[in-house]
């Protein structure tokens, strides 16, 4: 609840300025200028849109819950597992090294499958074939400990994911998904995170439903929270029939959004409300 | 007298929720909908309920209203509502209500009652309206009051 007293402040900032074009409480966030032909002027975190008290606590690594998963998954990295007695160390050596940058270009395309794969995908991908180990369930600990660890040794690093030639296709598919309204309240992504960022719904302060803090630590389910759980949610809420996670439709949306935040620092593990 | 709709809707209310429901037809006249949806006046201090219940209107998290101050939470998609009756006839709000978009070419305001014609409903509300014909005459009753 303090939260939203701290938002309020900027909002009211906002309100000011209602007869000026549509996207002029940018400004009063800091953000990345967005390049040209991108659907915003400044392209903003959700970090900008939370708390002090939230910022704070994802800003202090000794205090994020999330590193308590970055640190998980680094054991797990060096562990031996499947019939093939192999690690993700074995293939990868250090993640420090091997994996740096992946996380900031992903969903990535993949020639052998002709498809996107995001980090959840291509995890579970060489679990089963290059360790015949089982492949971990989405929303498992193990797999989004896995993701988060991946995703950072990106953080800091811009959002810089290829969009073009085979990927169009996915693109476009993601784009109509964002702009179609669903449920019963039919309202679209562009209906909150486009229209009315920068405003509250309720007791909610909507942020430009940025995807570079993902998997993000959720105080409100006090554990990480994939991608695609979020969208889930988010739909859920419009009371709309959720697309799968990891579904086709979910990793387009993922190339899609992942565009719309093109320039923006990983920031995983984020914390989020 | 009940009109057609009201009554089909009624039957099919009756009829439980294994049938699909009919869809909801509204006599619009002139931007408006002149008729009272159930053939009765609203009762406002039951639209205000309505108005501020969380799965029912919700109608607060987007918009303000001065006199629900003691409310936490005023959202700020939509416009203030303070004298709304002033600038809207009763057959106007009824069709705000019922469906915005007719008006509003492409608002995020919500349909409150329409049931078909969305996409990706979830299941348990597949063929529903967000609100039944009665609640959107409570509502209509209580934005009368904000004058
Ligand atoms: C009815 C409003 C609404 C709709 C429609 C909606 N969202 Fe959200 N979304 C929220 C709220 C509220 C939050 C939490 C606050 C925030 O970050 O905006 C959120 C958060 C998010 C976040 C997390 C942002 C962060 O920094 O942690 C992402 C990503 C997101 N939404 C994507 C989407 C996508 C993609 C769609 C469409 C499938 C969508 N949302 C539809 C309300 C909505
Ligand atoms: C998801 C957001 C949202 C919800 C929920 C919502 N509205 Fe609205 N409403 C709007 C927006 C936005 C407008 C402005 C119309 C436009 O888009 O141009 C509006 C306009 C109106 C207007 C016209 C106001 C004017 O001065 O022109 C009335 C009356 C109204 N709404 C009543 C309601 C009632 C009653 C409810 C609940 C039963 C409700 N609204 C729920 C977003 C919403």
């Amino acid at each position: 609840m303090r939260s939203r007293y701290v938002g309020l402040a900027v909002a009211i900032v906002a309100v000011a300025s209602l007869a000026t074009p549509a996207f002029a409480q940018e400004t009063e966030r800091k953000g990345v200028s967005a390049p040209r032909g991108h659907v915003f002027k400044t392209i903003i975190s959700g970090y900008q849109f939370r708390s002090k008290e939230t910022r704070a606590l994802q800003d202090d690594d000794l205090e994020n819950p999330g590193f308590l998963a970055v640190e998980r998954a680094a054991d797990v990295w060096k562990k031996a597992e499947g019939s093939k007695g192999k690690s993700c160390m074995s293939c990868h050596g250090e993640a420090e090294t091997s994996m740096k940058g992946v996380g900031a270009a992903t969903p990535k395309w993949d020639d052998k499958l002709k498809r996107p794969v995001n980090i959840e995908q291509r995890i579970n991908i060489c679990r089963t074939e290059h360790m015949k180990a089982e492949p971990w369930k989405f929303k498992s600990q193990e797999l989004t400990d896995m993701t988060t660890f991946v995703r950072y040794q990106s953080h800091g690093m811009p959002a810089a994911v290829k969009t073009d030639g085979p990927m169009s296709s996915w693109f476009e598919r993601g784009k109509q998904i964002y702009y179609t309204r669903y449920g019963q309240l039919d309202l679209a992504c562009e209906s909150c995170h486009e229209r009315n960022n920068g405003k509250f719904m309720r007791a909610d302060f909507l942020s430009q439903g940025q995807t570079n803090g993902f998997p993000t630590y959720r105080l409100r389910d006090q554990r990480l929270v994939p991608l695609h759980e979020r969208f889930e949610g988010c739909m859920f809420d419009v009371r709309a029939e959720p697309f799968k996670p990891l579904s086709d439709e979910f990793l387009a949306l993922e190339l899609y959004v992942a565009w719309r935040g093109i320039g923006l620092p990983v920031e995983t593990p984020s914390v989020r409300n | 007298m009940r009109r057609s709709l009201a009554a089909a809707f009624a039957l099919c209310l009756s009829a439980g929720s294994a049938h699909a429901q009919e869809s909801i037809k509204l006599d619009v006249v002139n931007d408006a909908l002149p008729k009272s949806l159930t053939g009765a006046p609203g009762n406002p201090d039951a639209g205000k309920k309505v108005f501020l219940t969380r799965t029912l209107g919700n109608c607060l998290a987007c918009h303000q209203v001065t006199s629900l101050k003691s409310e936490e939470f005023h959202g700020e998609f939509g416009p203030s509502l303070d004298g709304v009756a002033g600038r809207y006839s009763e057959a106007q709000l009824r069709l705000i209500v019922a469906d915005p978009k007719r008006i509003f070419t492409d608002t995020v305001m919500p349909a409150f009652f329409k049931n078909d014609g969305l996409s990706r409903v979830r299941p348990e509300f597949v063929g529903k309206s967000i609100l039944s014909a009665a609640q959107v005459e409570d509502v209509v009753a209580y934005l009368k009051t904000l004058n």
